[in-house]
């Protein structure tokens, strides 16, 4: 036996069972999931076997002209779970990148000790802990106890079922996922440079955006990939956080499927979630690409 | 000539280990960099010369005292408010920069306009030997380039004092012996001074204006290269700068009594001092003579001879078992061989040239 052919074979052999899997569970899913989101709604669930186009103009809005009108909801919920994604990212590197410079500047022990730290939520059930934000949140819970007695507000704040509620249950999840990415890069990060850029005659803002934002911007980017992305789709958060007032796209898919009975209608709104995220992922291997390309 | 560029007026700087233990980086020094001048500060690792060059480029505060440049005090300055450029031991190129980029860096940090910029990068490049290279990344340059990269960055916007920390220790020994004459040449055409920082005592010779010798945060010996060599102030000196034989004795008349029984014999060094001294005779100060030569001698056996090319180096023990290193030229390669046989030598000193240092702890 030749050896790239035996080569060829062991990982044959070695991808196999992941590959089979994928196919089976995936793949094949994904598939129904396309040509479903083409054929139209059965009265009651399923799919009719007829060529359906309209399922993806709805979500702009422009649906079926036969019994339909312009109505952007479905548009706005799109629209919303964009800014809502984006928000979240733009809050937990708040949130890490100042974070990730502490971090880096400590001793090795207090290094574990932190980035332990900042794993542990991972031991606790996710939906008990964003129950737990329901009770801080909600209309009789502590915050406002607090507000109130000290007389600082009159009427207790509307703090749950916002879509500031599901942007900081956002946070909350995705600051460990943010954190990581952003701290390899802070960690790594030569101070060297940044004394050299000083002895040069540029002051600390200048520094900043020209040698330490730079060098870390890897971290940055692969961190808000890794946020936005799961962001975007979430639908735990917004279910318990934002109520029945504030919806994501993960949220509506789930609708859709389960009480609209609307499985086309939900199967295109899953395409265009992934399709938002592959665009996105393309940017990120685009960008790093090109930073690899020019020696960065 | 003299006038002074840098001056620090006791200086002190302690850091405190992670053992909890209090190092005195500086130690209330006092020192002048003369305009124009080629300045090494020489001295083992940890005795804080690097402290030194650091607080000039502002990235160290003192404990006290105060540094200024050219008349401003610059004791509270900002880094890069201070009109120093430094070259860094890894020379700290920015990866994400081209070479043009890291060379214009400090021109664009000053709003120099782009054309203007441009010239004067090239400029700085040429002069460094790599002209037509801007387009480069700095990681597709060798160690040698980058290092001429980190020295364009560093005087392309003319500082007043240019500090070097210990720039050229990761180059091999040929090119480092080239790049050390470069420098010298670059300094004298930029008619800059430049602040040297070293371990490497050849290095300090074949450079310098001046060399400080520094120990423990304090300076031993401030002088040009000559002077250090021929008439080291004490014998931390006289063992830091190139190989010595040092004998510690007493002065008596004329002559240094040595602890051994041995007499050195002086030409009025000792003048009207008494008590102990130390005196220096370098290696290629002793010459292989006859029994019958009518300078003074020590007799000694050789215990090895080594033949480097340029001469010889003759390790040899007195009869009391002092060791002395002699360097013979290949002129004398005669007597050497005469040596070599007897396992015998006479060594020949002319009391003229024996430089007398106090004896350590006792003036």
């Amino acid at each position: 036996m030749s050896a790239p052919l035996r080569e060829r074979l062991q990982l044959g052999l070695l991808l196999g069972p992941a590959s089979i899997f994928l196919a089976i569970f995936f793949l094949v899913p994904l598939g129904i999931m396309v040509v479903t989101s083409f054929l139209a709604p059965g009265l009651y669930g399923g799919v009719e076997w007829e060529f359906y186009p309209h399922n993806f103009g709805r979500i702009l809005g422009f649906a079926d002209p036969a019994f339909e009108e312009f109505d952007p909801v479905y548009l706005e919920i799109f629209l919303r779970s964009m800014r809502i994604a984006a928000m979240t990212v733009l809050a937990t590197l708040l949130v890490c990148y100042p974070a990730a410079f502490c971090i880096s500047m400590m001793s090795q022990w207090w290094k574990n000790f932190c980035l332990f730290l900042i794993a542990l939520p991972f031991f606790t059930s996710l939906i008990v802990r964003l129950f737990v934000w329901v009770l801080i949140l909600r209309q009789s819970g502590p915050i406002n106890d607090v507000l109130l007695s000290l007389g600082l507000i009159e009427r207790p704040l509307e703090m749950i079922y916002t879509e500031g509620a599901i942007i900081l249950g956002l946070v909350y999840i995705f600051v460990p996922f943010m954190f990581m990415p952003v701290y390899a890069s802070v960690e790594k990060l030569d101070w060297s440079l940044v004394r050299a850029s000083q002895d040069l005659g540029a002051g600390p803002i200048r520094t900043f955006m020209r040698v330490i934002l730079p060098l870390t911007a890897p971290g940055i980017i692969g961190g808000s990939v890794i946020v936005f992305i799961p962001a975007l789709g979430n639908f735990v958060v917004p279910a318990i956080l934002g109520g029945a007032k504030v919806m994501m796209l993960g949220n509506l898919i789930e609708q859709q499927f389960l009480s609209a009975r609307n499985w086309p209608f939900g199967s295109a709104l899953a395409m265009l979630v992934m399709s938002v995220m592959l665009i996105v992922m393309m940017g990120f291997v685009l960008i790093s690409g090109r930073r690899k390309g020019r020696g960065a | 000539m003299s006038e002074s560029i840098v001056e620090l007026v006791g200086a002190r700087k302690v850091f405190t280990s992670p053992e909890g233990a209090e190092v005195k980086a500086l130690d209330s020094i006092d020192m002048q960099v003369c305009r124009n001048e080629f300045l090494t500060l020489l001295g083992p690792s940890g005795c804080g010369k690097t402290t030194m060059l650091q607080s000039i480029g502002g990235f160290v505060r003192l404990d006290s005292g105060t540094i200024s440049i050219d008349g401003v005090d610059v004791t509270q300055t900002p880094p890069h408010r201070r009109p120093v450029n430094t070259v860094f031991q890894s020379y700290a190129l920015f990866p994400h920069m081209s070479v043009g980029q890291n060379v214009g860096y400090a021109l664009e940090v000053r709003g120099v306009a782009q054309a203007e910029r441009r010239w004067q990068v090239g400029e700085a490049l040429a002069m460094v030997g790599l002209g037509g290279l801007e387009q480069r990344r700095p990681n597709q340059l060798s160690g040698g380039q980058q290092q001429r990269v980190a020295l364009a960055r560093a005087i392309v916007a003319r500082p007043k004092l240019l500090l070097l920390d210990e720039p050229l220790s990761a180059l091999d020994r040929n090119l480092r012996h080239s790049m050390q004459i470069e420098l010298k040449t670059l300094q004298a055409e930029l008619g800059i001074s430049f602040v040297f920082v070293t371990h490497d005592q050849e290095e300090a010779l074949t450079m310098s204006d001046r060399i400080a010798v520094l120990r423990d945060g304090r300076i031993q010996q401030i002088a040009p290269p000559r002077q250090i060599y021929d008439q080291p102030g004490n014998a931390f000196v006289a063992g830091f700068i190139g190989a010595s034989n040092l004998f510690e004795g007493q002065i008596g008349d004329d002559v240094l009594a040595l602890d051994d029984g041995e007499v050195l014999h002086l030409a009025g060094q000792g003048g009207d001092r008494s008590g102990r001294a130390i005196a220096i005779i370098r290696p290629e100060q002793f010459t292989l003579a006859s029994a019958t030569d009518e300078r003074p001698t020590l007799e000694a056996t050789v215990d090895q001879i080594i033949f480097v090319g340029a001469g010889f180096e003759l390790y040899l023990r007195t009869k009391s078992g002092r060791r002395i290193s002699v360097a013979a030229p290949a002129s004398a390669r005669d007597a050497v061989a005469r040596a070599e046989t007897l396992r015998q030598a006479h060594l020949a000193y002319d009391p003229l040239h024996l430089h007398l240092m106090p004896a350590e702890g006792k003036g």
